[in-house]
């Protein structure tokens, strides 16, 4: 129990009456341990900053309990909490210079001015704020003042780091850049940290494992390799991966000698049965519909595959990304190379087995990835 | 703005002109008024050429009305203390009862709590004159007509709605996430609310402060019937210069004119607070 710093347990969260209002969080159960960093990842409405205000105490939880360091938080004010929260607004405080809004996070811990001095001079380093510690928030840019407002949580020693979107307006070369500083900075000092984003790759870039949700319901929660390559459902497949998973729906017949797939349009898709194991020919031929997903990278051309037709050809500098009718539907390939392929012509199309990834055509829940189960 | 050419500018300048003579010619004259005796307010035609005498405001500042019948005692300056008195301890108690309340109202939505602001609004819906007569009779019942706690309890009426709402503007204007930010980092509600909400807020409930002022010192009905002379503000006071032998106008002019001065000298100190309140609260979360 003492390594892990968050235990969330059927955590529900209603806007208006409980059961009745809007039901933004459903059931949330989650583990953080200790000098984890964790993304919460999904679209705008998904759950995930409701879900970080209940941790910091700025939301009521109407069901279930919150744990921080072993203790139940949830009925307590964020005073007793012990977490720092960079918020997604700044909210700096207006008549205060940024280096005094940043040694304010520490004011409560009573620290000598040297130490406090000290400690702001390295974390505006750290986010190259150096030069605008004595301006006021109203005289800065936005992605200045973010960095302030991250400088002014990451100060802390507290038990939990929350930060909300916390580098959404920075410059895509700064937050290359401090992505990688920060991450150095809070595993340095074992610091445990929840971001909230809806920038995948700053999930993968920054997160130990990550957290996909979609709807209030936390979807998948896992490490950014195992999400990718392990999708639980249609949603986190087709959610994570740019460009997105291409996915086509289907149904399934399958023999001792092979699995065929038949998609829209009359397109067969036949592989032999050995292709894949027992298990998952088993699972795949009791379903009638499943919806095949396949990530556009996996994607191969071959003069014997299926044929497509090429609806968009773009060199993007370093990738080719091809669009092609197929199957009713349309199949992103990319590839690395320059390809010179007219609008209109047909290519062959092949999807191999073990890229494929299926999906239950009801649910959604994954069946198997590539020759394995899911 | 730059932009202009010299003809707009000028044009500008005379239409600005015309704006400031047209509001402030009133109040020039009766300032004027006040320096004059009846005799040369009242010649035709009328001139801004005259003998100035200081006679009015000795006859205020002393309380002896020198009228053609005769003497007559005002209280003028006792009234002018007790519009200083009802208004300053009205807009105080407003600004205590209504600004938390206000904050409450801006920050949590609870059970009726949209009822109870609309409610308190509704207070300024319906004419003085119409809730007069039955509080007139609850204040003879309950002792409080003609004590400065019940004229200050009616004030109340005037200050406490108009403090509510507008204070209660400037604090949903401030970003909760600012409060938020300083309770997350070790402080109590309380202490947020006194060193973040009431400071961002600053400028609002000074202007708030000083509209509840304005309006408190320009009543008049509810001190004409529910306190007799002693108690009376200078809106009622000034009643005394119509006497017997004609209307008083150069002592009317010159109560004017001591009567404005508390409110402008306000007015005057607040708005150098509101601008650089207003500048400092540009940030907006």
């Amino acid at each position: 129990m003492t390594d892990t710093a968050l235990l969330i347990r059927d955590v529900d969260k209603f806007y208006g009456p409980v059961d009745y209002g809007v039901h933004a969080v459903k059931k949330l159960n989650m583990d953080v341990r200790k000098g984890e960093i964790i993304a919460l990842l999904g679209s705008s409405g998904c759950g995930k900053t409701s879900t970080l205000r209940m941790i910091a105490g700025f939301e009521a939880v109407s069901r279930g309990t919150i744990s921080l360091g072993g203790r139940e938080v949830q009925t307590f004010a964020p005073v007793r909490r012990n977490v720092a929260m960079a918020f997604e607004g700044y909210s700096l405080y207006p008549p205060l210079t940024v280096r005094e809004n940043i040694a304010f996070a520490l004011k409560a811990s009573k620290l000598s001015q040297g130490v406090v001095d000290e400690k702001v001079a390295s974390i505006a380093k750290l986010l190259e704020i150096e030069d605008i510690l004595g301006r006021y928030p109203s005289s800065i840019s936005g992605g200045q003042q973010q960095r302030a407002s991250l400088g002014r949580a990451l100060i802390r020693d507290a038990n939990l780091h929350l930060l909300d979107e916390p580098m959404g307006q920075l410059e895509p070369q700064l937050r290359a850049v401090l992505r990688g500083r920060i991450k150095h900075y809070i595993k340095e000092r074992g610091l445990t940290a929840i971001l909230v984003t809806h920038d995948q790759t700053e999930a993968n870039a920054l997160a130990d494992r990550i957290a996909v949700m979609e709807g209030g319901v936390l979807q998948q929660f896992d490490t950014p390799q195992k999400i990718k390559e392990r999708p639980a459902n249609l949603f986190t497949g087709t959610f994570v991966g740019e460009p997105p998973m291409n996915v086509f729906e289907a149904s399934v017949t399958g023999s001792e000698a092979k699995v065929s797939f038949g998609l829209k349009d009359g397109v067969r898709l036949e592989y032999p049965a050995s292709d894949f194991s027992h298990a998952v020919r088993d699972a795949l031929v009791k379903r009638q519909k499943v919806v095949l997903g396949i990530r556009p990278y996996a994607v191969r051309r071959s003069a014997d595959g299926v044929a497509g037709r090429v609806a968009v050809n773009q060199w993007l500098g370093d990738q080719t990304h091809i669009a092609a009718d197929f199957a009713g539907g349309t199949m992103v390939l990319v590839e690395h190379d320059r390809t010179e392929l007219a609008v209109g012509q047909p290519i062959g199309i092949r999807l191999d087995p073990s890229s494929l990834h299926v999906f239950d055509g009801e649910s959604g829940k994954a069946i198997s990835h590539g020759v394995e189960l899911a | 703005m730059d932009t202009m050419s010299p003809i707009e500018r000028a044009l500008r300048a005379v239409a600005l002109t015309l704006v400031v003579v047209f509001f402030m010619f009133p109040i020039f004259w009766i300032f004027l008024m006040s320096f004059q005796t009846n005799e040369t307010i009242l010649s035709i035609p009328p001139s801004i050429v005259f003998s100035p005498t200081l006679s009015n405001y000795a006859a205020l500042i002393t309380g002896k009305l020198q009228t053609a019948a005769g003497t007559l005692d005002i209280a003028f300056m006792r009234n002018l203390g007790n519009s200083i008195f009802l208004s300053v301890t009205s807009v105080a108690v407003a600004l205590v009862l209504g600004v938390p309340a206000a904050y409450a109202f801006a920050r949590h939505k609870f059970k009726g709590s949209e009822d109870i602001a609309f409610t308190l609004l509704s207070f300024r819906f319906a004419p003085p004159l119409l809730v007069l007569l039955p509080l007139t009779q609850y204040f003879q019942w309950l002792g409080l007509s003609n004590t400065y706690f019940g004229l200050i309890w009616v004030y109340q009426l005037i200050c406490l709605p108009l403090i509510l709402w507008i204070v209660r503007g400037y604090f949903e204007d401030i970003s909760a996430d600012v409060e938020y930010a300083y309770r997350i980092a070790g402080h109590s509600w309380f202490a947020t609310f006194r060193k973040i909400a009431l400071p961002l807020a600053g400028p609002g409930i000074a202007a708030a402060g000083l509209l509840a002022f304005i309006f408190a010192w320009n009543n008049f009905v509810f001190a004409l019937v529910l306190a007799s002379a002693d108690k009376q503000p200078v809106t009622v006071g000034a009643l005394a210069f119509i006497t017997s032998s004609g209307i008083q106008y150069g002592q009317i002019a010159s109560a004017i004119v001591l009567s404005v001065t508390p409110t402008l000298a306000l007015a005057l100190y607040a708005q150098r607070y509101l601008v650089e309140g207003l500048s400092l609260g540009a940030v907006k979360g």
